[in-house]
């Protein structure tokens, strides 16, 4: 039986025991907030010592990206890997898939190899959801369309808490397109739900009416809320909405939007920057300010390490011992 | 022929204002007058407890022959339409080749013939090719037997080829049928645009695109004179630009589908493509809209725009999937769930708007009614029966529904088509049936 999306209490206070990980709209604060603690007491570890953990000896994760990616797709291999399991990367150029294979039978082929966990990036919303519904493997969303990506808002999140101690009551500006990010989607879904106050900004085409719905500010002139933010994220801009034409030019979008030196001088002294990646250098940002003392932009990739080992570990957690009896 | 006596049932013909328990004969094909059967009939049909009215219409099906017989066939189709309670359909062009020439229209009547289930029409195309930029041979399409016309699927964009459209027709007294929607404000899109497809990142089709093309075509019936039907309306806009023009004495009508007045945008976040249909589901005040206009009479036909496809088309990413759903064989109790037990309609409200005024629109002058010498199509609807929808149990050819598993009440019980009894649950009726 399905379960209907944002059925629990915002304030659970239980752990996150799902199967699966879809996105971080289907989850109570304190979900979210017992897999920041667990990917904190990673990240703190991972300072410490470069020994592996045996959390998931044994067990079998298949990358299975159905759209390009480089960051997110190497940083759960590693993740998996420093927690002792088998990955193996699934791409479908080469694959059956050019053969006109569904992607629904490809899943199921690779359950059928073993698989504990299918972590799916598609470009289709909602495709993880559907994978979720055919097969026995816990499946993770790492990106599905303009939907949710949710393993990028926790490692947000958890750059944000560290920096800042607490997520409540902050004002975090999420910049640029935000009608085609699923980073937007699930950092607003995440934000929200953890009390910090969401400003998201960027011109009406990339931020249409109707997002206040969301219980978020919508804001076009970035000059005119910086000074407000604790938190500024910072989204890419994707080139196809410039050739579809929501926007005049990559000239007057960074005119508009892009993060510069004179920028940074209005903001608040400790505000924070954060940046999914992959920037692009001179539209969204200077290279000074994504270098400068405001950036988070490397402690967001060595969180993201920590958050997926915290979401493949408590996947497997209440699964019961892998299928070969892994010590 | 044989003679038939429907004995004991409750005879609703909107035509006539008839409401009343009593008896119907049928002889030769045709119905007798009330009252002048005899005892002698060859086949007595007990519809006591049951509603007998004149053969279900629906003017919106696909029936995907030619071309795409995976998903359905003349045949299949015609025989979920009688399970269905439908005695006619009029088949929409978008086959491959498209019913765009009178050799296609006939095919569409022969296949029809042969597999001797619910009489099919064929709708015929309002461009060559369905392509939107040549006025296809529609006085050829309607020596072929097409009874109106339309490039459903695609809507006619253009409005100079629309205008041409509603003028020439109007030679031959047929309907222009419209899918509207402005093409271009709709590339993408999956589902209805709104804070729905905002939260599942779905791309959107905005309910103007669909006011847009409803409040351009309204004009252009105004200036020419010409018939225009607006199928599958599902904006709360739409319905209130219909009411205006009909009050103008535009020729404009429209009709409205079990699923736009049962059923919102919200179920899309399942992510099940059988939420996933062109016009798309709308919100609760375009519900209401509808509703509203059903009830005073502004969308004068009910149609169930049964729209099949293969279960390997059908389950795959939702963008990916085509659109529509199968609707002839859940009609019938969503109808009653949504408009009648709420007490939006009566009985003679929705047959009327599934007989006489679908025949009206279609030019069936000898069907929808129980006029004495009009055509023996009759369906039998029981009324009170329990059932729970499940799609395994259809008799088209597709499953794609979104209804699988909702508890229902009423369905037909019987089907007679020109006189000839072509579907019943009566057990003991299954060898009277031609197979």
């Amino acid at each position: 039986m399905r379960r209907s999306i944002g059925s629990k209490p915002a304030h659970a206070e239980t752990p996150w025991r799902d199967k699966h990980l879809l996105g971080l709209e289907d989850l109570s604060r304190g979900e979210i907030e017992s897999i920041l603690d667990r990917a904190e007491h990673h990240a703190n570890r991972s300072a410490q010592s470069r020994e592996k953990s045996q959390a998931l000896k044994g067990r079998i994760v298949f990358n299975l990206f159905f759209e390009s990616s480089t960051r997110t797709r190497t940083s759960f291999s590693l993740a998996a890997k420093r927690l002792s399991a088998d990955t193996q990367d699934f791409s479908p150029s080469g694959s059956s898939l050019s053969k006109g294979e569904s992607f629904i039978d490809t899943a199921r082929n690779l359950e059928a190899m073993g698989a504990d966990i299918l972590v799916v990036r598609h470009p289709t919303p909602g495709t993880p959801k559907l994978l979720a519904e055919h097969v026995a493997s816990a499946v993770v969303n790492a990106g599905d369309g303009a939907h949710e990506h949710p393993t990028q808002a926790l490692l947000d999140l958890l750059t944000i808490r560290r920096a800042k101690k607490t997520i409540e009551g902050l004002t975090v500006g999420l910049l640029g397109d935000i009608a085609h990010s699923r980073v937007a989607r699930s950092n607003i879904w995440g934000l929200t739900k953890l009390g910090a106050k969401v400003i998201l900004c960027g011109p009406p085409t990339l931020v249409p009416r109707g997002w206040e719905r969301l219980g978020c500010e919508v804001a076009h002139h970035l000059d005119d809320v910086l000074p407000r933010c604790d938190v500024v994220n910072v989204l890419r801009i994707q080139f196809e909405r410039q050739h579809a034409g929501l926007f005049p030019s990559i000239g007057e979008y960074s005119h508009f939007y892009m993060m510069t030196q004179e920028r940074v001088k209005r903001a608040r002294p400790d505000f924070l920057l954060l940046a999914p990646g992959p920037i692009n250098r001179g539209v969204e940002l200077t290279p000074e300010v994504a270098d400068g003392r405001h950036s988070a932009i490397l402690d967001q990739v060595s969180n993201g390490l920590a958050v997926r080992m915290a979401v493949l570990e408590m996947l497997t957690s209440h699964t019961g011992p892998a299928r070969d009896g892994g010590e | 022929m044989a003679t038939i006596q429907i004995s004991g049932g409750r005879i609703i013909d909107p035509s006539q204002d008839l409401d009343f328990v009593g008896d119907l004969y049928l002889g030769r094909g045709r119905v007798l007058p009330f009252g002048a059967g005899g005892d002698d009939a060859d086949l007595v049909i007990d519809a006591r407890g049951m509603i007998v009215c004149p053969g279900l219409i629906d003017v919106h099906v696909h029936l995907r022959e030619p071309g795409n017989e995976e998903d359905e066939t003349i045949a299949t189709g015609a025989r979920a339409a009688l399970a269905g309670g439908l005695t006619s359909v009029a088949c929409m062009p978008n086959t491959r080749p498209a019913i765009d020439t009178q050799a296609a229209a006939e095919f569409v009547v022969l296949q029809a013939r042969r597999a001797r289930q619910a009489n099919v029409f064929p709708v015929g195309a309002v461009s060559k090719e369905r392509k939107g930029e040549e006025l296809a041979e529609l006085g050829q399409l309607v020596a072929g037997g097409a009874v109106a016309f339309t490039d459903d699927g695609a809507p006619v964009a253009s409005a100079a080829l629309m205008r041409t459209a509603l003028e020439y027709a109007r030679m031959f007294d047929r309907v222009v049928m419209q899918h509207c929607q402005v093409p271009e404000l709709t590339i993408g899109g999956v589902m209805n645009e709104g804070f729905e497809s905002m939260r599942l990142g779905l791309g959107g089709m905005p309910a103007a695109a669909e006011d847009i093309m409803v409040a351009r075509d309204i004009r252009l019936a105004e200036i020419t004179g010409g018939r225009l039907h607006i199928q599958h309306i599902s904006t709360a806009r739409s319905v209130e630009l219909v009411r205006e023009g009909q009050r103008r004495g535009v020729k404009v009508t429209a009709e409205a589908c079990p699923h736009h007045f049962s059923l919102t945008d919200e179920s899309l976040r399942s992510f099940d493509s059988n939420f996933k249909m062109n016009p798309p589901l709308r919100t609760w005040p375009d519900v209401e809209a509808v509703i509203e206009g059903l009830k005073d009479g502004t969308i004068e036909i009910l149609s169930t725009d049964h729209a099949p496809h293969a279960r390997e088309k059908k389950m795959r990413e939702i963008d990916l999937a085509p659109f529509g759903i199968v609707g002839l064989e859940t009609l019938l109790p969503i109808t009653i769930k949504c408009l009648i037990e709420p007490g939006h309609l009566s009985w003679p409200q929705v047959i009327r708007k599934l007989t006489w005024n679908a025949a009206a629109l279609l030019n069936l002058a000898s069907k929808g009614t129980f006029r004495a010498g009009a055509d023996a199509d009759v369906t039998i609807i029981d009324p009170n029966v329990r059932w729970t929808i499940d799609p395994a149990q259809f008799h088209s050819k597709s499953h794609n529904t979104p209804f699988g598993g909702w508890e229902v009440r009423g369905r037909a019980h019987a089907a007679i088509v020109s006189g000839e009894l072509r579907f019943s649950r009566d057990p003991s009726h299954q060898s009277l049936i031609p197979t």
